[in-house]
């Protein structure tokens, strides 16, 4: 079986009397896209926040790449080798989208009070960060304001950055967020092509995108897994279906 | 050169014109007045460190550029008058060496600015506002009541500090030595901000959730720029002393922290030459209204709210347009 790169193990997060996060556990494997879906309000972005260092969860743990991660926060996470995506993209919209993905570059290779040579100017910083641009597409847009990109164009420039970090694994909260269907068919070979580069978290609503790509899909209810397992398990899954992937088909 | 630099280079060119213009007509008036047009740009262009291109709203800068000032001030009085600093571990003899007063007020600042910054930085918004007023409200208090250096009514050290081979009494002189110091500053400013770590700064006044998910600690980037501003406020204080011979609670005062604010908005925020135009500005206002009204700041609070509501560049945004996103 191939190596774990990330374990959660029995995570829980309880936000006064909701509970967000029950004993939850999962791994992420080397070369796999590992789904995770549920309903809104089941609790995925919790989990990828406690994942990820942005939350601390109330019990369980977080082991990346063979270590325990509890008592490292977000920013070092991400120095480990965590990239994540966010839901609602998250960029610095007033710079060009070469330099958000050179500030991605420029996190990884972890030396940001570095002086000389200027940051554009910089080819061991601005080659890698054109290279992720050129991957996802953009790069023709390298010297646009983020301001000025359409929708889907940042879902892009996310995946840019997150791959710009050349991490060891991504989480990709909902990179298809608010895309539609034609601009979800265009990204899941974008996504497909990642897995080679390190294993992924996908939460994702789309569940054509889902389906087509997933190694496993975990299911999220409240809070809970109520299952795991390959696509056809999960499909073929009676509570799944009655839960969330109505069985009225 | 683009535009903006183009601008840059010929606000600078205005402020030098400024300097020959006293030079030639042989009027001491023009340059004092040029010279504390770049001593207020240089704090300007520290404070544009952390507020323009980090976001970080200080309204206590007063507090560098009177430590600055401070530190020229006590180091010449003790040399002038022959009084030992310190007498423990060893004797500590006063200086009136301007590059010593300039390092030791570099340094004092830095020791001042760490953990003001430290505290400072845990809060946002309005409260980082007045976390930073308050701290150097602390400070004015104490050099309003501390009677060794002249307690509220200051301390004047009648000779200007010397500068290795210059006759800083000289007023052509010493406004060619605070350009000079003004253009290193920029020049710092300028590296700083083109390089990664500027790039960092930049993400940590837009998005730090961004920054922090890439691995960079947004706090450590702020106290950083936070600290330099600090550093080189202090430098503009120490010039500023050295000026006019004389430092008092004044230069601490939460009125300072404004004008040094005035500067950085009017100019332009995030502008490498804003400061510099906004202390021109300001100068200049103060000369020309004040000379008519003694209200002459009814118009300043006119002109900075032109400036906010209409050109929210300040003058450089104004003169050189929209900033580039590749900048």
């Amino acid at each position: 079986m191939a190596e774990v790169i990330l374990a959660v193990d029995n995570i829980s997060k309880h936000f006064g009397a909701i509970a967000a996060s029950r004993n939850v556990s999962l791994d992420l494997r080397q070369g796999e896209i590992h789904a995770l879906i549920g309903p809104n309000g089941a609790g995925k972005s919790t989990l990828v926040k406690q994942i990820a260092g942005e939350l601390r969860p109330d019990a369980g743990s977080v082991r990346f790449c063979g270590r325990p991660v509890d008592s490292i926060d977000a920013v070092g996470r991400a120095r480990l080798g965590m990239a994540r995506t966010f839901q609602v993209s998250c960029l610095a919209m007033e710079l060009s989208v070469l330099r958000n993905a050179m500030l991605a570059v420029a996190g990884a290779a972890g030396n940001v009070f570095r002086l000389f040579p200027a940051a554009n100017n910089d080819a061991a910083i601005t080659g890698p960060a054109m290279e992720c641009l050129r991957q996802v597409g953009l790069a023709d847009r390298a010297k646009t304001r983020v301001a000025d990109l359409s929708h889907g164009e940042r879902r892009r420039l996310e995946i840019a950055m997150a791959l710009a970090m050349s991490p060891k694994a991504f989480l990709l909260d909902e990179p298809m967020a608010g895309m539609g269907p034609e601009g979800a068919r265009t990204l899941t070979p974008l996504l497909d092509s990642l897995r080679a580069k390190a294993p992924i978290l996908l939460i994702e609503h789309d569940m054509d995108a889902v389906f087509s790509l997933a190694d496993r899909i975990s299911v999220l209810v409240n809070g809970e897994i109520i299952a795991t397992g390959s696509v056809d398990e999960v499909r073929s899954n009676r509570d799944v279906q009655k839960s969330y992937l109505g069985d009225g088909e | 050169m683009n535009r903006e630099q183009t601008i840059s280079a010929a606000i600078i060119g205005l402020l030098f014109g400024a300097g020959i213009a006293g030079l030639v007509l042989d009027q001491p008036f023009i340059l004092t007045l040029a010279a504390k047009a770049a001593i207020f740009a240089i704090a300007g262009v520290g404070l544009n460190l952390a507020l323009g291109y980090g976001g970080l709203v200080s309204f206590g800068h007063a507090a560098f550029f009177g430590i600055g000032g401070y530190a020229a001030g006590i180091l010449a009085w003790h040399a002038r008058n022959f009084e030992p600093l310190a007498t423990w571990p060893f004797d500590i003899a006063g200086t009136t060496s301007m590059p010593v007063t300039w390092l030791v007020a570099v340094v004092a600042a830095m020791l001042v600015a760490l953990p003001m910054g430290a505290l400072s930085l845990r809060t946002g918004g309005v409260y980082f506002i007045m976390i930073t007023l308050a701290f150097a409200q602390m400070l004015y208090y104490f050099a309003l009541t501390w009677p060794a250096y002249g307690g509220e009514d200051g301390l004047s050290f009648y000779l200007r500090n010397d500068f290795p081979g210059i006759a800083t009494s000289d007023p052509w002189t010493f406004f060619m030595v605070c350009l000079a110091v003004l253009l290193a500053v920029m020049a710092l400013s300028a590296l700083l901000i083109r390089s990664r770590f500027g790039l960092a700064l930049e993400m940590s006044r837009q998005n730090p959730q961004r920054l922090a998910s890439s691995g960079i600690r947004p706090f450590t980037v702020r106290l950083s720029a936070f600290v330099v501003s600090a550093m080189i406020t202090a430098l503009a204080g120490a010039l500023y002393a050295d000026l006019n011979r004389f430092v008092s609670p004044a230069m601490l005062a939460w009125s300072m922290s404004g004008e040094i604010m005035v500067f950085v908005i009017l100019g332009g925020t995030a502008r490498l030459a804003g400061p510099v135009a906004g202390a021109c500005l300001f100068i200049l206002l103060e000369q020309v209204l004040g000379g008519l009204f003694e209200f002459w700041q009814v118009f300043l609070g006119v002109v900075l709210i032109l400036v906010v509501l209409f050109a929210r560049g300040g003058l450089m945004g104004l003169a050189a347009g929209r900033r580039s996103a590749h900048g």
